[in-house]
């Protein structure tokens, strides 16, 4: 008797398909409410669908490999046991279209126009204020808000150069700004350092599909830096300025003064004198023009800021504010990414260009509105609940996974200081398939776009899509066990063979 | 380029060396001792002395016994010159720079490391005889090396590494010398037994200059042993060959020609190299190796510190 052949088969020498695949009634980034594919997916999928899972594995292993090597890694606790652990990668890219691109880019820059417009008026006139469009005491009273800024005027009026804004899908399709990262946001290493492993990965599907390419993303950030030197300087010197290599996001500041070709500096490095800022070099001083700082404003200046900081620079502030070296981000833009503030975006982007919102918020309450208030202590069972000024997913409540006596302990934080708390509908992000023991599953994800503001708005074809790698976390930080995805945005037209520059 | 970032990639380079030099001495103390009569008692308290840390070791190990020695020198987290403390530091320091060094020079020392540290985590009984860690090791070794040299234009970044790679060099073949030497001594008088002439080979395996010395000299003979590793010119090994580099480097750092001097660094390491240059191997054994080899360090030390003053702690001056 001839047994059935595939009765033989291991879970490794099993093909890849999709027709198990459940969606749980989430959006999907690959694939369509009808289980087959999406368009711009379909060509990964008939790739995936002629590999065994253990081929695919053994693509994922390489991948993990090339990463280690590369020391593209992040400290998990002592160092001296030699335990680096990869940021976890999933080779299953996410995919973009280009019509859908068209109106993110589209959106992504009108946010970031007004927002940049946002800060400048705060802390110049104030007329959105005097006008009555945002209430005084929510920025006035806003930790990020910096006396010392009131009156600057950086390079050209931009204050937000970098920005990374983290974007969400609700269930039914629509994408939503969840936050706007202006201040120092990471990520971007990884955006460029997954692509080139991808195109390891997967180098046929490269050369069939129209991705867009990411590499240029260093000398667009080193054009957008030198455009902000002081005039009348011949070769402009530009550095990035590090906490240090303790900092978890060290491997990026390295990664990307190598890739501009531009000096690392800490703190250590620099030092003001004769109304310049000058780095210790092994031929003498040299003068520093443009730092690109991923230094907290508290820590930049101990004379200005946090007197304590060991991270920065004496004297900083006041080379800056006389225009003799140009930062970014600037300080103070800090203002516009504190989550009350967020709410306000649209009515920004109302005031400064008399537009609608192209991208929308998350339906947002402020609990220092007395009718929001309530509103949320009502429903804290059913909301997100985030303090305004956090990152990283630190100190919030995420009511459905909460239990009754978590709710009423946070219920009497937000009755404490109303201000500092922020409430979201919890929404059903949208997932994408990941590699999980011997099949593929569906795992909640984020997109981070990275837009660089110099001589005009650009935003980088790409992005980090961040991954819960737990099942059903809806949690993709790093810390919290998240993990990333390359992410590939798609050209207009298809051109099948032709030879893609990634 | 930035003094802190010249510091990171001569400590580097410093670290490598170092971890590249002690897996030598182990190697060639096993070797050794598997070629050595049987009865005779292994001799590993050389190895001990050659680090100059003997106090510490006694404290926390007692007798130098093969185990406590190869466990002291490779894995000891606790020991700053271990070789995993040292391949440690390496990368640390790399990690700062390495958007400066070469990206295989990062990647390789990256691997390095956490081999090294894997072969560590396996067990110490396993690694202190095993062969396989040691032949690891010579391959790294000599791969950073290659990397150092095709992989990095000569300029700044490149010149300050390599002073790193021969200061440290000069040092080990100068303690290694001195040890050996001092523990060879008595056997001095009885030239041509079995086992004399095993442990001056086993001190020239030890710098790698074993092929290189029977090509020039043939037969193993102390006195020529000692010039050969303090005296020689052409051997990148030999005393004399790294400070002749390394003041070069010096001046290629500076752009001050040969045989002037612009700051202390250049001038210490010049009056250093013509010592050696024109120094013979007959007056240095007779007014003691061993004096001579003491004075050498302590020159050296003060090499190395005036590079720290010249070019890593630059202050501003006063109306600053």
């Amino acid at each position: 008797m001839i047994a059935n052949p595939t009765a033989f088969l291991t879970p490794e020498s099993g093909v890849i398909g999709f027709t198990q695949y459940a969606q749980d009634g989430f959006f999907d980034e690959l694939i369509g409410e009808d289980g087959a594919p999406r368009a711009a997916a379909r060509p990964l999928v008939e790739r995936l669908e002629r590999l065994t899972y253990g081929e695919l594995l053994g693509r994922q292993r390489a991948a993990e490999r090339a990463l280690l090597h590369l020391g593209i890694t992040f400290q998990v606790y002592s160092d001296a046991q030699g335990t680096e652990k990869i940021f976890p990668f999933d080779i299953i890219p996410r995919i973009i279209d280009a019509a859908e691109w068209r109106q993110v880019e589209k959106g992504l820059k009108q946010r970031i126009h007004a927002l940049n417009l946002f800060i400048d008026d705060i802390y110049h006139e104030q007329r959105i204020l005097k006008e009555g469009v945002i209430p005084h005491e929510l920025i006035l009273g806003a930790k990020s808000f910096r006396a010392a800024c009131v009156g600057l005027n950086p390079p050209h009026g931009i204050w937000c150069h970098i920005t990374g804004t983290d974007l969400v899908r609700d269930r039914d399709g629509t994408l939503y700004v969840l936050e706007d990262n202006l201040r120092c946001p990471s990520g971007v290493s990884y955006v460029i350092e997954n692509r080139r492993i991808m195109k390891s990965t997967f180098p046929s599907l490269f050369q069939n599909t129209p991705i867009r390419s990411v590499g240029d993303y260093p000398g667009r950030l080193l054009d957008t830096l030198l455009h902000l030197a002081p005039p009348g300087i011949k070769n402009p010197q530009a550095v990035i300025l590090t906490p240090g290599m303790y900092n978890s996001a060290y491997f990026e500041h390295s990664f990307l003064a190598q890739q501009m070709g531009v000096e690392l500096v800490e703190g250590r490095d620099l030092v003001v004198f004769d109304g310049h800022v000058h780095m210790r070099t092994t031929g003498g001083f040299e003068r520093v023009d443009v730092i690109y700082r991923r230094v907290d404003d508290d820590f930049l200046d101990p004379d200005v800021f946090r007197p304590d900081s060991m991270l920065g620079v004496p004297g900083l502030m006041q080379v800056y504010r006389e225009g003799r070296v140009a930062l970014a981000n600037a300080p103070g833009n800090g203002i516009a990414d504190d989550k009350a503030v967020y709410a306000y975006v649209p009515d920004m982007i109302r005031f400064y260009l008399g537009e609608d919102t192209i991208l929308p918020n998350v339906p947002t309450h402020l609990c220092s509105r007395e009718k929001d208030l309530a509103h949320v202590l009502a429903h804290l069972g059913e909301m997100v609940v985030k303090p305004v000024n956090e990152s990283g997913g630190y100190g919030m409540l995420v009511g459905p996974a909460a239990s009754a006596a978590e709710c009423a302990a946070f219920a009497e934080k937000i009755k404490a200081n109303p201000r500092n708390f922020i409430a979201q509908p919890t929404l059903g992000l949208s997932r994408a398939p990941v590699i999980v023991e011997g099949q593929l599953e569906g795992r909640h994800v984020d997109l981070r776009p990275y837009i660089l503001y110099g001589k005009d708005i650009f935003v980088l074809p790409g992005g980090l899509t961040r991954v819960a790698l737990r099942k059903g976390s809806l949690v993709v930080n790093s810390s919290q066990g998240g993990g990333s995805k390359d992410t590939w945005v798609l050209a207009d037209a298809p051109h099948p063979g032709a030879a893609t520059v990634c | 380029m930035l003094s802190r970032v010249a510091e990171s990639i001569y400590w580097m380079c410093r670290y490598i060396e170092r971890a590249d030099s002690v897996a030598r001495l182990i190697n060639v103390n096993l070797n050794f001792i598997l070629d050595a009569p049987s009865g005779q008692t292994e001799q590993w308290e050389p190895l001990v002395n050659i680090t100059a840390d003997d106090a510490w070791f006694k404290k926390k190990y007692g007798r130098a016994t093969r185990h406590a020695v190869t466990t002291f020198l490779t894995c000891d987290r606790d020991y700053p010159n271990s070789i995993v403390s040292c391949l440690r530091a390496a990368r640390e320091n790399a990690r700062s720079v390495r958007e400066v060094i070469s990206m295989e020079m990062w990647e390789f020392l990256n691997r390095f490391y956490l081999e090294v540290n894997q072969a560590v985590a396996a067990g110490t009984d396993e690694l202190y005889s095993s062969m396989d860690f040691l032949a690891t090791m010579r391959h790294y070794g000599t791969l950073l090396a290659g990397c150092l040299d095709n992989t990095m234009s000569r300029e700044e970044p490149w010149y300050f590494g390599r002073l790193g790679q021969l200061v440290e060099r000069a040092d080990k073949t100068s303690r290694s010398l001195d040890v050996k030497y001092f523990h060879l001594l008595p056997s001095v008088q009885d030239v041509g037994s079995t086992l004399d002439e095993n442990q001056w080979a086993a001190l020239l395996r030890s710098a790698s200059s074993f092929q290189m010395y029977r090509q020039k000299y043939g037969r193993i003979a102390p006195d020529k042993v000692v010039e050969f590793l303090l005296l020689d010119r052409n051997f990148p090994r030999a005393i004399l060959h790294c400070i002749t580099r390394a003041e070069e480097y010096l001046h290629a750092i500076s752009g001050t020609p040969m045989g002037s001097f612009s700051n202390a660094a250049e001038q210490h390491i010049g009056q250093l190299r013509a010592e050696l240059a024109y120094a013979g191997t007959t007056e240095i054994l007779r007014t003691g190796l061993h004096e001579y080899l003491d004075q050498f360090q302590t020159k050296l030390n003060r090499v190395g510190s005036s590079i720290h003053d010249v070019y890593f702690a630059l202050q501003p001056t006063t109306s600053r």
